[in-house]
């Protein structure tokens, strides 16, 4: 139904050793240290998230990010309240994030089209403010929720050393790595990744029941055509709300589980430009795919610390072997690419991808595959057919 | 009383941007049906262009003195303007003006940047849906920020109003205050008329002109415009070539006021969105009046008193109307039905 030539079962079982290789994969990319890695899997996990709402039922939300922001603050709080473990902190997380949700959702999604989106964007850059203003005390404003020294953190026993303590699973730390190398790569096996790709895996999961259940196919309804499912009787709200909440919750999860590799919290996870980061990866990915969603937030996550970095020497000691003349023109022009300038970059390709290839990232690779491999039968043509109509569903709102 | 003049006065140079942007988002809207997500990116352009003018204006000439030198020793460099040296007083007149100046430019640049804009991209756009139509403008609008970052770098440029007109203005004394209480600047209210002008030039042109029966023809019924010969398309081209340099136009104007930098238009183009959505998509007296009502509104807001009532409020009073207006009133002030309810 996907265009996947795998049963679900496959599928998972291919994600989920995917997943674990990561460091391994990732290592020869230069990406396989922590903080990326845990990146990767927790803004998949966002991802996955807001793709249940916009994949699915075709809302588009431009504030996602304020669960996000949420789930953090959330989590620092059961930090320096309650424990340093990881799974209380969570939990709260998601259900700060999940009532939130419920009512924002409530709310929004009273309208649809373009206007639920000036309401989620509006709500969105209320708590920004709010978090920046009014709700300090809370928030701690400018410099972000920190843990301290003098926080209660009951359940813990008194700290004899000065240091701060860091978020831990039963007093697993989240940012023990263990170094081992393997085929002569260095590989980092960091205990907040595999944590937050064991999370990454079940968010996989319960989307893709999502996606198979009739719960899924009635969201599909509501994007494939609402006044139609309204005219036949069916209160489609509820359906709505439920895949709104359910994606704020995934946002909240994420939110909190950075929090936990890295215990602090700041507005600037709340600006609307945040939301858009996550409407980028769904859409770059493929919006309404399984696998888009973490792809796409991958592949931005990874271009994101990858371009940064370069500069112009590094540039231009890829075109030392041309003229000296050409090579600082070339320099100049592909510098403005990268460092800085690699929004630039993320812009232009997804003005690419939105134009010419609304199904994403997948649909390309359906496409190429459907190319390559096994023209002029007949069924398969059919497929292809169908493939293309599946592509234009997604294209539609 | 003062007081209260003076908090309307403060939203009416925010609410005059505002309504300028809004203005143009919803002749792009009601014309070509396009929801436009690069048009902060736009009013941002025309605040570039100031910066761009006034560095080519200013540009400076050194000649070594023959006569003085420096503590060091070595001939004093003098510097001098190259325009003064060209035109003399005329020359410093137009570096002052340097915002005037940029307006005139300004028209030509934005109505070019926003014919190629939908001749280039937004055209492919007319028959997918709004929610694409946002994500490849929203794309334009990262790329155009990012372009002008990397030339003209993070930080605010700041750029000054003509000499004559920087001063504050008292403005209670017209109205029969005492001197002194309603303290003002003299540019913002050059704002402020501009934007009047602008705005009733829009209105006037769309009403009294042949061209704009036409296009306003084409606003309400497409389809037959097209069937009586009439070639709408480049009629509708125009009209976003136009509703380009209104948002040009209000950046190159608001220069003084706030010191341009790359995520100003992103920064407008939210609250932009918010008064086109309370004025009713389509509107275009709803844009501007919601333009002018959320500016005053806000300006009110951040008045101490109220702040000590409800505290917060200031951050968040634009997002809260909208809300409210949108579950209350769903087609905005004054929309027309139909627009985009599905």
């Amino acid at each position: 139904m996907f265009g996947s030539k795998f049963s679900d079962r496959t599928t998972l079982t291919l994600f989920i050793i995917v997943v674990a290789l990561v460091p391994l994969l990732a290592a020869p990319l230069g990406a396989g240290y922590p903080a990326l890695m845990q990146f990767f899997a927790i803004f998949g996990i966002f991802a996955i998230g807001f793709n249940i709402l916009f994949g699915l039922t075709g809302y588009l939300s431009f504030g996602h990010a304020a669960f996000l922001g949420m789930g953090s603050y959330s989590a620092v709080w059961m930090f320096k309240l309650l424990s340093m473990n990881v799974i209380p902190a969570l939990i709260l997380s998601v259900l700060i994030a999940g009532v939130f949700a419920l009512v924002i959702g409530f709310i929004s999604l009273r309208r649809s089209g373009i206007y639920f989106s000036i309401l989620t964007l509006a709500f969105a850059q209320m708590s920004y403010k709010l978090a920046y203003s009014v709700l300090t005390p809370i928030t701690n404003g400018e410099t972000g929720l920190q843990l301290a020294l003098d926080d209660p953190r009951i359940l813990d026993g008194a700290r004899e050393s000065g240091q701060l303590p860091s978020p831990t699973l039963f007093g697993l730390d989240m940012n023990a790595t263990n170094n081992i190398t393997l085929f002569g790569l260095d590989v980092q096996l960091n205990v907040g990744y595999f944590f937050s790709a064991a999370f990454l895996v079940l968010a996989f999961w319960i989307a893709m029941r999502i996606f198979r259940s009739p719960f899924g196919l009635m969201l599909k309804a509501v994007k494939t055509n609402q006044n139609r499912l309204n005219y036949t009787g069916v209160n489609t709200r509820p359906y709505t709300l439920a895949a709104f909440v359910i994606s704020g919750m995934y946002a909240g999860l994420a939110g909190g589980l950075l929090a936990c590799m890295d215990p602090l919290a700041g507005a600037e996870r709340m600006v609307w430009t945040a939301s858009g980061e996550v409407v980028l990866m769904t859409i770059l990915g493929g919006a309404g795919t399984l696998l888009g969603p973490v792809i796409g937030a991958s592949v931005i996550k990874f271009a994101e610390a990858k371009l940064s970095k370069f500069n112009e020497v590094i540039v231009h000691g890829w075109f030392d072997f041309l003229p000296e003349g050409l090579a600082n023109g070339l320099t100049w022009v592909v510098a403005k690419f990268v460092g800085d300038g690699w929004h630039l970059t993320l812009g232009l390709v997804f003005m690419l991808v939105v134009t010419f290839l609304p199904g994403g990232l997948v649909e390309g690779a359906r496409r190429i595959g459907n190319f390559l491999g096994r023209r002029g039968q007949k069924d398969d043509l059919e497929q292809l057919g169908s493939n293309v109509q599946g592509g234009k569903t997604t294209a539609a709102e | 009383m003062g007081d209260i003049v003076l908090q309307i006065l403060n939203g009416l140079d925010k609410g005059s941007a505002y309504a300028l942007i809004a203005l143009g988002l919803t002749l792009i809207f009601g014309t070509l049906g396009v929801v436009n997500f690069a048009h902060g990116a736009l009013f941002m352009l025309g605040a570039f262009v100031t910066v761009t003018i006034s560095k080519l204006l200013s540009f400076q000439s050194v000649t070594l003195s023959e006569t003085e030198t420096t503590a060091w020793g070595s001939p004093l460099e003098i510097r001098e303007p190259v325009l003064q040296a060209w035109f003399g007083d005329f020359g410093l007149w137009m570096i002052d003006y340097t915002v005037l100046v940029s307006v005139i430019v300004a028209i030509p640049v934005m109505f070019i940047i926003g014919v190629v804009m939908e001749r280039g991209l937004i055209k492919h756009f007319y028959s997918r849906p709004h929610a694409e139509q946002i994500l490849v403008t929203f794309g334009l609008a990262i790329v155009l920020q990012e372009i002008v970052r990397t030339f003209y770098g993070a930080n605010s440029i700041s750029q000054s109003a003509p000499e004559a007109l920087r001063g504050m203005m008292d403005f209670g004394v017209v109205l029969g205050f005492e001197p002194g209480m309603v303290p003002y600047p003299t540019w913002r209210f050059v704002y402020f008329f501009f934007s009047l002008a602008i705005i009733g030039g829009v209105f006037a042109f769309l009403q009294f002109t042949t061209f704009g029966m036409v296009v306003r023809a084409g606003m309400a019924d497409r389809e037959t415009v097209g069937l009586l010969g009439i070639n709408i398309d480049k009629r509708f081209t125009f009209m976003f070539g136009l509703a380009a340099t209104v948002a040009g136009l209000a950046g190159v104007m608001y220069t003084p006021i706030l010191s341009p930098n790359y995520h100003l238009g992103m920064d407008f183009l939210v609250l932009s969105f918010i008064v086109v959505v309370v004025g009713g998509m389509g509107s275009l007296p709803g844009a501007v009046a919601a333009g002018f009502l959320l500016g005053i509104l806000q300006s009110f807001a951040s008045m101490n008193e109220v702040k000590e009532i409800i505290p917060g409020i200031d951050q968040i009073v634009i997002y809260l109307v909208a809300v409210i207006i949108l579950l209350t009133r769903p087609r905005g002030l004054m929309g027309r039905a139909g627009v985009m309810e599905d």
